[in-house]
């Protein structure tokens, strides 16, 4: 079985720290993985060397059989992986609409057009809404980003991600900032995301993680320190030390 | 949009007029006024839409200038040789020179654009066998597209109209595509561009490329109206004053370079006949754009337009 995502012996420093310590993760087609860790444990680092945000010292990253190590981060794109931030970066001036639109045309040949005008009655427009009203944000497609809530942008995140139809989808701390609500209403958007995509997320409420987990890799000082599947992973010993606090 | 096309249509019909009302000198003004909105506009492109900040963007106005001239004066070549090869040296050095510059961003990319073009700016002081030095190179003429003498100053007003046009209308369309929705995508968010799969150093350098192109354009209606080049027209100077147009006017509006460049050209040219120290009459009206229109006359005038009559900007 060819692995959607298979990152071997990833080494990482910056100047004498070494953030990423020979971690090595393999994900299946349509798994869900979990990354957990303390703060700075290395998580988001590892995701950026996943990317090709970050260039590892050495290590191999292979997406669907492909090794990526030499690849740039927008061909990476192309090979069917897409990602949300820790951080939101939407095009807070734009609509969400277009939004949506730029991350479909991100794999879209029509983005080298240099001619013809893209107008919001362009067929994209139709797909951006359709995937805006997936994330339960149809009615606010042509307000900007900048006017909606924070929980919103999130959902916004998340229908970027899907827009590019993935096959390996990176979620960097989905939940973060959410108000209770919406973290129920992004959990569920996260847990009705199709088979067909392999999920590796990253994420600190582990109520809601542990759910959605089926298995987990455990990340202390850029080391695995335990892999495996959801419950042996969550009963370790060490897991228990180092993140769970028992 | 049937107003829109309504008020383009008037607004081309009235500067088609113009020159009929009007003297040489103003006419000429009108000219320049075109070639600097060309300039301005080809440089908004970099840095309004591409959140690229040149100081260097003189060099491919003047190289354009410069090879046009010393094809004809030296080899004596027609204008129908010289301005495509013009126009094609100078998008090819332009391609070169985005090449160097995009290997930084922000502060340094600004930095190598200006060492770039001061490069240029010394070989045209200082290499005197190629470009006359100091004294610069005259005694040219203008083109006579099907046989339309272009040394008549309403013929030549109605030539820059031509080209104006022509390539405001290509710029809009430019920014208006996918491509241009991209290029103000890497402005504002470059990594995340690179994430949904966009080749973010690519856009720059065809936006680059293309800038070249455009400057390289307004630099064969410099040279067609001036008759004369000399190095001055590549200095910082005329870099930072097409900056200056583009940021009075509004930086990533199509109407702002425009508007930049009326301003520009008349206090350069008209209110200096009147005012000694224009050049500081210009710093104040700057200053009150800046902090008056923060985002340029452009989107400013609108914003007052639709506090006076309400409505959409």
């Amino acid at each position: 079985m060819t692995l959607a995502l298979h990152v071997k012996d990833l080494k990482k420093s910056f100047g004498g720290i070494a953030v990423t310590q020979n971690v090595s993760l393999e994900v299946a087609p349509g798994e869900r993985r979990l990354i957990i860790g303390p703060n700075g444990a290395g998580k988001t680092t590892l995701f950026a060397q996943i990317t090709g945000d970050l260039k590892p010292d050495s290590g191999s990253v292979s997406i669907f059989g492909k090794e990526v190590i030499q690849l740039p981060v927008h061909a990476r794109a192309h090979m069917g992986m897409s990602r949300t931030y820790q951080i939101i970066t939407l095009f807070k001036q734009d609509t969400l609409a277009h939004n949506v639109v730029l991350s479909l045309l991100g794999i879209h040949q029509r983005k080298k057009d240099l001619f013809n005008p893209l107008l919001t009655e362009d067929a994209l427009y139709d797909q951006a809404i359709g995937f805006l009203d997936s994330v339960g944000l149809k009615h606010q497609a042509f307000r900007n980003v900048s006017e909606i809530s924070y929980g919103e942008q999130r959902r916004v995140e998340i229908a970027l991600a899907l827009s590019q139809k993935p096959k390996l989808l990176l979620l960097d701390e989905p939940l973060a900032g959410l108000s209770q609500d919406e973290r129920v209403m992004v959990s569920d958007l996260i847990n009705n995301i199709s088979r067909e995509v392999a999920i590796v997320m990253i994420e600190h409420d582990m109520e809601m993680a542990l759910a959605f987990a089926e298995k987990i890799l455990v990340l202390q000082y850029g080391k695995v320190i335990v892999d495996g599947d959801r419950d042996a992973v969550v009963n370790d010993p060490k897991t228990q030390e180092v993140y769970l606090g028992h | 949009m049937m107003k829109k096309s309504l008020i383009y249509v008037s607004l081309i019909l009235v500067l088609i007029i113009l020159p009929i009302f009007f003297g040489e000198y103003y006419v000429n003004l009108g000219s320049q006024i075109m070639i600097a909105a060309i300039f301005a506009a080809s440089l908004n492109l970099l840095v309004g839409y591409g959140g690229l900040t040149s100081l260097g963007h003189a060099t491919y106005l003047g190289l354009s200038a410069y090879a046009s001239a010393w094809l004809f004066s030296r080899y004596g070549m027609s204008h129908a040789y010289t301005a495509p090869i013009a126009l094609l040296f100078t998008t090819l050095v332009g391609a070169v020179f985005g090449w160097i510059s995009l290997r930084a961003s922000g502060l340094s990319f600004l930095m190598l654009t200006l060492a770039l073009s001061q490069i240029i700016w010394g070989i045209g002081y200082r290499w005197v066998d190629l470009t006359n030095g100091d004294n610069g190179i005259s005694g040219l003429t203008r083109p006579m597209p099907f046989g339309v003498n272009l040394e008549n100053s309403n013929n030549f007003y109605w030539f820059c109209l031509i080209v104006t046009i022509l390539c405001l209308f290509f710029i809009a369309r430019v920014v208006n595509s996918p491509f241009g929705a991209s290029l103000k995508g890497t402005r504002d968010q470059d990594k995340r561009m690179s994430a949904l799969g966009y080749n973010v150093w690519m856009i720059r350098w065809v936006t680059f490329v293309l800038a070249s192109f455009f400057g390289a354009v307004s630099g064969l209606l410099y040279i067609y109206l001036n008759k004369y080049i000399h190095p001055s027209v590549i200095s910082i100077t005329s870099s930072a004053e097409a900056l200056l147009c583009v940021i009075a006017g509004g930086a990533g509006t199509l109407a702002g370079p425009i508007l930049g460049s009326i301003l520009i050209v008349l206090l350069k040219n008209y209110v200096s006949g009147f005012v000694e120290r224009w050049n500081m009459l210009l710093g104040i009206i700057f200053v009150f754009i800046v902090i008056f229109m923060p985002a340029g006359m452009g989107p400013g005038f609108s914003q007052i337009k639709k506090r006076l009559f309400g409505g959409k900007q």
